[in-house]
């Protein structure tokens, strides 16, 4: 069993959309999970449905959110306060120590986040390979395993299968009340028709086909 | 945010002019862009708490989307396809322009104070 997980992510909902499913699953085994957040998402284009946000009130919007999100996942939540859009010009080495600052404090068993380079979002794929570092820079007997998640559309032919498949229907409920913590960012996000969809599907059996599942791969050094 | 009344959004652009003022202009079509669609381009620019003055500032537009014109005295700045506005509690004028799904696509925002 694990000791105690650490998820990393740059946005507020990264979490929910991304590891909601596995976060509960081990906080159902009885699991302490702590998200280190990076941004509030600041730069967010969803404004809400019917919109109700601007450029300038989402952040505080979305800190809301977030703790609610946490709430809702029973985790508990640190915000690093990085800027949304501008993690990956940040100075990766300052980054991956104030990283493995809490990393070394909370000594994880688990670390999830971002696979750099497949993970679509350049603050995603920057923050990915950030706590990677971080990782990295402690001792390896000390290292925590590290899961990370690819997504981009080229990820399975260029990374080959994730070793790590949680099928998270059980806990698909639980995500879905995570998501949708996060109304401002939610209903676009999942009623959106993406080309390669069938136009018909229910939005619930949609978003099961699109969020049941969390994949990971298991960071080799 | 609410549909721009090009009145009154004029007078409170004018109210600027000639002010040493900060402003935010951006526009963006996400992060997401081409991995939902791959036939679609990520495009995305900022330029956050831009320190300048403007001698004339013009708003234009057909009812539904607007143009504003800031001319500088060495220069100009420039969005189209605004649509909303509302002045904040910060006394910040805020412009924005969003598509369908109610996202953001440009934004246009000019403050005494340096925005957060």
């Amino acid at each position: 069993m694990e000791k105690h997980v650490v998820v990393i992510y740059p946005h507020p909902d990264d979490e929910a959309f991304g590891a909601a499913g596995t976060i509960a699953k081990f906080r159902n085994e009885g699991v302490p999970v702590t998200y280190l957040c990076g941004t509030l998402g600041e730069m967010g284009r969803n404004m809400g449905t019917p919109t109700y946000a601007n450029r300038e009130s989402l952040p505080g919007i979305r800190k809301k959110e977030l703790i609610k999100a946490c709430e809702v996942l029973d985790i508990d939540l640190e915000m690093l306060g990085y800027r949304d859009k501008t993690i990956e010009f940040e100075d990766r080495k300052e980054m991956a120590a104030n990283l493995k600052g809490y990393l070394d404090k909370i000594k994880p068993s688990l670390v999830i986040t971002h696979y750099p380079d497949y993970a679509v979002h350049p603050d995603h794929n920057a923050f990915g390979a950030a706590a990677i570092e971080a990782v990295a820079q402690m001792n390896p007997e000390n290292r925590p395993t590290i899961w990370a998640q690819a997504f981009s559309n080229n990820h399975l032919e260029a990374l080959g299968a994730p070793d790590i498949t949680n099928d998270i229907t059980p806990f698909f409920d639980k995500k879905l009340e995570a998501i949708l913590a996060h109304d401002s960012q939610a209903n676009v996000s999942l009623n959106l028709q993406r080309p390669n969809e069938d136009p018909a599907m229910d939005a619930k059996e949609r978003a099961k086909l699109r969020l049941g599942v969390e994949q990971f791969y298991t960071w080799e050094f | 945010m609410k549909p721009i009344e090009i009145d009154k959004v004029q007078e409170m652009l004018q109210e600027f002019e000639n002010k040493e003022v900060y402003v935010h202009l951006e526009t963006t079509n996400g992060a997401y862009a081409s991995h939902i669609n791959e036939r679609a381009y990520n495009v995305g620019a900022y330029i956050r708490n831009a320190k300048l003055s403007f001698s004339k500032a013009k708003i234009v537009g057909n009812g539904r989307s607007y143009r504003v014109g800031l001319k500088t005295e060495i220069g100009w700045v420039y969005a189209e396809g605004l649509s909303d506005w509302v002045i904040n509690e910060d006394k910040q004028l805020l412009l924005a322009g969003h598509d369908r799904e109610g996202r953001l696509m440009v934004a246009l925002e000019i403050s005494e104070a340096p925005f957060k």
